[in-house]
């Protein structure tokens, strides 16, 4: 299971990376791969103010639906189009392929997120 | 604690992800479900479906005891052939939809779901008359399905004697790898197939034997094994009822779109009166199948809406891999509604447009 070096990652898998005021949110190869193969994405709405712990999109694979929460508290500012049509893109490349970028207006927000060695160590607990 | 079944070790070797089902610890997949999916439906796919219960009625009295029970007629069925049947509460909604193996007059056992095995034999036991004993025995068995066009080829390979093989939904005893088997030309996918019952108590059987020996028999025609999450999307498509979804204790035969196995034409049985009412007066809801228009994946429980007002909720749905669609069966309250009719699934609030459809979805692939 990859898990990159350089990001931010949730207790929920997610992962963010952030780039200036730009926070990329996505799911984790850990998470796509236990989620099995992905059919639906629900694209979030540009503009959308989430708190963090909001729903930020929906993941579904064949199995089930599994919310994806705002890791990070901002607003929507770019959506991942690709992900309506090609949502298996996810379960290619979970790292390169974004469900949304947030703002980035709270470093705060990054406090309780984990390393990737802390993140390491949650998925061997799991 | 969870029940798992004698193969659960050599599972979880195979890399096996598992989930909770019917009060069972058992396999959802082992690579990817649309793979197992198409592997079922081009060559083969081997699922333990230990979890089935076994139930055994024996006596003199046992098919007139059965016929009491169950909505089918078990009468005429010769030995060696296997009846589907709901068995209904007296109020026509339904207690389990069960397999019945008739060995013979006096001997016929019982396949029912996992889930429902207690109930079910509860209910059975409540319901004892005349010259007949019941006895639970899916401890005893373990179950696997051989389920693929490629299913024949393989069975003939692991057999210890050429013999012919049961017609679908036919049964017989014999030997494979070693071992005394029942084996079921039936399953749960819309493919030819089998299902094999290895009795444990027989010093011989070995589950593990019988799980490893047919992988490496069909390892040359593909065959691998497939997860609970296969069986799903297979069934789905060919329409198959899931009790607890299509069928359940608030919906009956007759609504779940069951009619051929409801007779009419019986001695008196358990939910016969409210049945024949419904068959007579008109059912008020059906059972549909619905294709996704638009962007969505439909689920059980989410509600149906027409021009504006609920008229029923979607009992199964999901991704239909053979067909690459997202669609579903839902049990409407319009009875009226035609193939190419619009109706909306609110999918988390929002309604999304698909289409009625006639049902399978997939044409099963049966050798009759």
């Amino acid at each position: 299971m990859e898990i990159r070096e350089g990001l931010y990652y949730s207790k929920d898998h997610e992962w963010v990376r952030i780039e200036g005021d730009r926070a990329y949110i996505g799911i984790t190869d850990y998470a796509q791969d236990s989620l099995g193969s992905i059919v639906y994405v629900e694209i979030p709405k540009e503009g959308k103010a989430l708190s963090k712990g909001e729903v930020l999109s929906v993941v579904e694979s064949v199995k089930a639906a599994s919310d994806i929460f705002a890791p990070i508290s901002g607003t929507v500012v770019e959506i991942n189009q690709a992900l309506a049509d090609n949502p298996e893109l996810i379960n290619e490349s979970p790292y390169e392929n974004y469900i949304a970028i947030m703002s980035f207006e709270n470093a705060d927000d990054l406090s309780d997120l984990l390393s990737p060695t802390q993140y390491e160590e949650l998925t061997k607990g799991e | 604690m969870e029940k798992r079944t004698p193969l659960y070790s050599s599972q979880k070797a195979l890399g096996a992800r598992f989930t909770s089902f019917g009060g069972w610890e058992l396999p959802v997949s082992y690579t990817d479900i649309i793979a197992e999916h198409q592997l079922v439906r081009t060559r083969a796919g081997l699922f333990d479906v230990s979890h089935m219960g076994e139930i055994l009625i024996t006596g003199k009295d046992a098919v007139k005891f059965i016929n009491k029970i169950i909505t089918n007629d078990v009468a005429p069925v010769p030995a060696n052939k296997i009846l589907y049947s709901p068995m209904c509460y007296e109020n026509g909604t339904v207690v389990d939809d069960i397999l019945i193996y008739k060995i013979s007059d006096e001997e016929l056992l019982l396949v029912v779901n996992a889930g429902n095995t207690e109930k079910d034999e509860q209910w059975i036991r409540s319901q004892l008359s005349g010259d007949v004993i019941m006895e639970n025995l899916s401890d005893k068995y373990v179950q696997v399905a051989l389920q693929g066009p490629e299913s024949e080829e393989i069975i003939k390979r692991i057999l210890d004697e050429e013999t012919e093989l049961p017609g679908f939904y036919h049964f017989k005893e014999v030997s494979m790898l070693g071992m005394k088997v029942l084996l079921s030309r039936t399953g749960y996918t819309g493919e030819d197939g089998f299902e094999i019952y290895l009795w444990l108590p027989n010093s011989s059987s070995d589950p593990e034997k019988l799980w490893n020996g047919i992988l490496e028999a069909g390892k040359d025609k593909g065959v691998l094994p497939a997860g609970l999450g296969a069986r799903d999307t297979l069934r789905l498509e060919a329409a198959l009822p899931l009790y607890g979804h299509e069928l359940s204790e608030s919906i009956s035969p007759l609504e779940a779109g069951l009619k051929t196995f409801v007779k009419f034409n019986k001695d008196d049985y358990i939910g016969k009166a409210v049945l024949s009412k419904q068959h007579e007066n008109g059912l008020g809801r059906k059972l549909y199948g619905f294709e996704m228009i638009d962007r969505g994946i439909p689920r059980n429980g989410y509600d149906v809406v027409k021009d504006g007002n609920k008229i029923g909720y979607v009992t199964s749905g999901g991704l239909l891999p053979t067909l690459n669609k997202n669609g579903g069966l839902a049990l409407l309250d319009d009875t009226n509604l035609a193939n190419g009719d619009i109706i909306e699934i609110v999918i988390r609030e929002r309604k999304c447009k698909a289409v009625i459809v006639p049902k399978p979805f997939y044409k099963k692939k049966y050798k009759v």
